[in-house]
């Protein structure tokens, strides 16, 4: 029984990350934390443009990656973050591992726990799984790659590093969030982490694809517990209307199936993102777009790869802000970048 | 007299079934109650008789009947037993428990209903009445031999935590029981609607990105159900409401004077949506980052726990009639089958031995009188099982000493290592409540003793 009762320590820290053990969403990080995870970011871009892209500092830490639910790019770019960080790298995929023998994911990530695993990486498909593991692990520490619909706190954070990469600043900005926004842990991790840094957020998709208390507004309980900087829109240029940043949500095609939405063809005519409605933000605006991408249904493909977008982009800061993070999680101190 | 008297003495005698609310003794001579209120002079009993002194402010009132409570006996003995259920029953002062048919194999035959009421004569410590399915199977198709059921002893019916989604098998379950007078207790959720949500639907499961359980979810077939006991005269009984919509819909059933009952739970009355943040307080909405204990499991049930204003129309409901009684739903599982994500958990807390005390919440924080409470707990379930409890819910001399003794304003810390449930999945766990059962007695045996004494 005694693994099993919660550990007793808060996940929430005030002191920029330095005594942080888990990475479960950024509704806790303060905004100098979220700088230093930029600055340290920074440091991390530099060692990735070198020729020999590998540094000792995570030498003799094990970082294992588990995955639940598929995924590229983000846990590719978790192993290469770890490996130019020189630390020792266990894929564990939930189809080839005792998890497909029926092992609960408490268990497996206490196995884990005892095989000297210093992080987890977990991607689950249900809201709250890192939460569960990290309240059970004594030792380990638990990053959140993903979980349901909560929260893609390392999705954030890259969004939010290339952003600040190219407008050399986040407060002030405007951010229109368009999709799927129901159902996206990237749009909520975003609104925390951009909230916290004076960003000012506009949520737009198809009002069945937002969630209802959010769509009725401040009336009853509408909004009360989100930052005030966050507005819901379901027109798409009111939503990019001056927008500094467009960020498009991914569309499952399923949603359709399931009865949220009339026809994909009208979602495109009323919610894809293309040249035409990319008129409506700012002249230059950024477009980015967490992958896999939907072309032709929430974004159109020539704004997918035109001028404005960085989307690839995107991938290559989150390997870097990774680096960043698993530095600042496994080296608690540190007072700036690796060298 | 033959020496069996129990004497409890200066205690608040409390009985709905008469309107009365006094100070005085209670004695209980050969399984009866002999007098209730009036002074009793100890020299008068014969040797060998216990007398109880009551403490300032206990309560003695007749035993909580408990119209709906999950043994899980047969099938499923590992989340709880007849044993170790009505033994929960007894320390939460409950003398009378009616048992959920969702067991394997489900109680839809009179055999089922011949098994359930053997293992409780042989293991039951507290009365066990068996509800028995609608359909056959819990399937929802094709009805179950309804009036053999009531002749075996099955004393409501229900598909428990299935709801009846065919309108016409509902409509037909309650025609072919007219005249029975025995209710038929539906879990009203719209599947298409609750559409595998897991907590209710609102700013706390936008939050946590769970998926949510609308109220309109129970309100839409609470409605439909209304409608069908207007139609044919059937006798409806809506289990654990918990939305101030279904409160409204009872109400107005009410006013038009049909006969419809309806329950509401302990923690449906004195938990919020926002209990699954790990938060234990009123509920308001915050920007407050989440804390390890977020997802929190144990208050994961069906129906979910709603808001904060649900809540509040729940206890305004009780308080004016508009919910009959109060029943615990008392769901018992094994600790495996919480310790997983909130969307794998199962639904249902154990809630026997914690019932009394967070109910008293209620009195002390003066939403709900005490006489009040104590009606919703025995005359009501009593009156909607047709009364044919009635001599189980009163004081009145001669009647079968069915007692509850508990104290008001005792606090205590709930520790589920300490529960006689096999259930220890309660959010509860840690909290501390005021007011607690001191004493069970059923038909004059003491089935509970808290008072340091053994049973």
């Amino acid at each position: 029984m005694s693994t099993l009762q919660p550990v007793a320590e808060p996940k929430v820290t005030q002191t920029g990350g330095q005594c942080r053990r888990h990475l479960l969403d950024l509704d806790d990080f303060s905004p100098q934390e979220i700088e230093a995870v930029m600055e340290t970011a920074d440091g991390m871009r530099e060692v990735l443009g070198r020729e020999i892209k590998k540094v000792p500092t995570l030498r003799g830490k094990v970082i294992v990656t588990l995955f639940y639910e598929s995924s590229t790019r983000t846990r590719v770019s978790f192993e290469q973050a770890a490996k130019i960080l020189s630390a020792d790298v266990i894929n564990v995929s939930a189809d080839s591992s005792s998890v497909s023998k029926g092992e609960s994911l408490l268990n497996t990530a206490l196995t884990l726990q005892a095989t000297g695993a210093d992080f987890l990486v977990v991607r689950h498909p249900h809201s709250g799984a890192p939460y569960l593991m990290a309240s059970h692990l004594e030792r380990s520490g638990v990053i959140n790659a993903g979980d349901g619909w909560h929260a893609h706190p390392s999705q954030a954070l890259l969004d939010m590093y290339t952003i600040r990469r190219h407008l050399g600043r986040l407060a002030g900005v405007k951010v229109a969030i368009v999709g799927d926004v129901l159902h996206s842990r990237v749009a909520r991790s975003n609104l925390w982490g951009l909230a916290r840094v004076g960003a000012h957020i506009t949520l737009c998709g198809p009002p069945t694809l937002l969630p209802l208390d959010l769509l009725r507004g401040a009336g009853a309980e509408g909004g009360a517990y989100l930052p005030d900087t966050v507005a819901v829109e379901t027109d798409l240029d009111r939503a990019l209307d001056g927008a500094d940043v467009v960020m498009v949500l991914r569309l499952q095609k399923e949603r359709q199936q399931a009865g949220l939405l009339p026809s994909l063809r009208e979602y495109c005519r009323l919610w894809q993102v293309n040249p035409k409605r990319l008129e409506r933000a700012k002249p230059g605006a950024l477009v980015m777009h967490p992958g896999p991408m939907n072309e032709g249904i929430e974004i159109s493909p020539a704004v997918a790869h035109g001028s404005q977008s960085l989307i690839e982009e995107q991938v290559t800061n989150g390997v870097a802000v990774r680096m960043a993070l698993l530095y600042m999680l496994a080296v608690p101190g540190r007072e700036e970048a690796q060298r | 007299m033959s020496g069996e008297a129990i004497l409890i003495q200066g205690a608040r005698i409390i009985d709905p079934s008469r309107g009365l609310d006094r100070p005085g003794d209670l004695l209980v001579c050969d399984s009866l109650i002999a007098s209730a209120g009036e002074p009793v002079d100890p020299a008068s009993l014969p040797g060998g008789s216990r007398v109880v002194r009551a403490g300032r402010r206990w309560v003695a009132c007749p035993g909580f009947i408990d119209l709906h409570c999950h043994l899980r006996e047969p099938g499923h003995e590992h989340k709880e037993t007849i044993a170790t259920g009505t033994l929960a029953a007894a320390r939460g002062g409950f003398t009378a428990v009616c048992c959920m048919p969702n067991t394997e194999p489900a109680i839809d035959s009179e055999s089922m209903v011949e098994y359930v009421l053997r293992q409780a004569r042989a293991t039951g410590c507290v009365r066990v009445f068996p509800i028995g399915c609608i359909t056959q199977g819990r399937q929802g198709k094709v009805l179950a031999g309804l009036r053999e059921l009531a002749e075996a002893g099955a004393i409501a019916f229900s598909d428990d935590g299935n709801p009846v989604g065919d309108p016409h098998i509902m409509r037909m379950a309650l025609q072919y029981t007219v005249g029975l007078g025995l209710p038929i207790i539906n879990h009203c959720e719209d599947h298409s609607l609750s559409a595998g949500g897991v907590m209710n639907e609102g700013w706390v499961a936008t939050r946590l990105g769970l998926r949510g359980y609308p109220a309109a979810a129970e309100e839409v077939m609470i409605a439909r159900d209304i409608a069908l006991a207007e139609m044919t005269g059937g006798r409806l009984h809506l289990a654990h409401i918990s939305t101030a919509g279904a409160v409204d819909l009872v109400r107005q059933a009410k006013a038009r004077g049909l006969a419809v009952t309806a329950e509401a739970t302990p923690h449906h009355l004195t938990m919020n949506d926002a209990w699954v943040l790990g938060r234990r307080d009123g509920g308001a909405p915050s920007p407050q980052p989440l804390v390890l204990s977020a997802y929190d499991t144990r208050t994961k049930v069906n129906p979910p726990l709603r808001s904060p204003a649900d809540a509040e129309a729940l206890a305004a409901a009780l308080v004016d009639g508009t919910i009959d009684i109060i029943a615990t739903d008392h769901a018992p599982h094994a600790i495996t089958d919480k310790l997983v994500t909130y969307e794998e958990a199962a639904f249902g807390i154990s809630v026997l031995e914690t019932a009394l005390g967070s109910l008293m919440g209620l009195v002390h924080g003066g939403l709900v009188d005490l006489p009040t409470l104590v009606h919703r707990l025995t005359v009501g379930p009593s009156q909607v099982l047709g009364g044919r409890f009635d001599d189980l819910a009163t004081l009145r001399p001669g009647t079968p000493a069915d007692v509850v003794l508990f104290d008001p304003d005792e606090e205590w810390t709930v520790d589920v290592g300490q529960f006689a449930s096999k259930g220890k999945n309660t959010p509860l766990d840690g909290c501390t409540l005021k007011g607690r059962v001191k004493l069970t007695m059923v038909q004059g045996r003491v089935v509970f003793d808290g008072m340091g004494g053994a049973i």
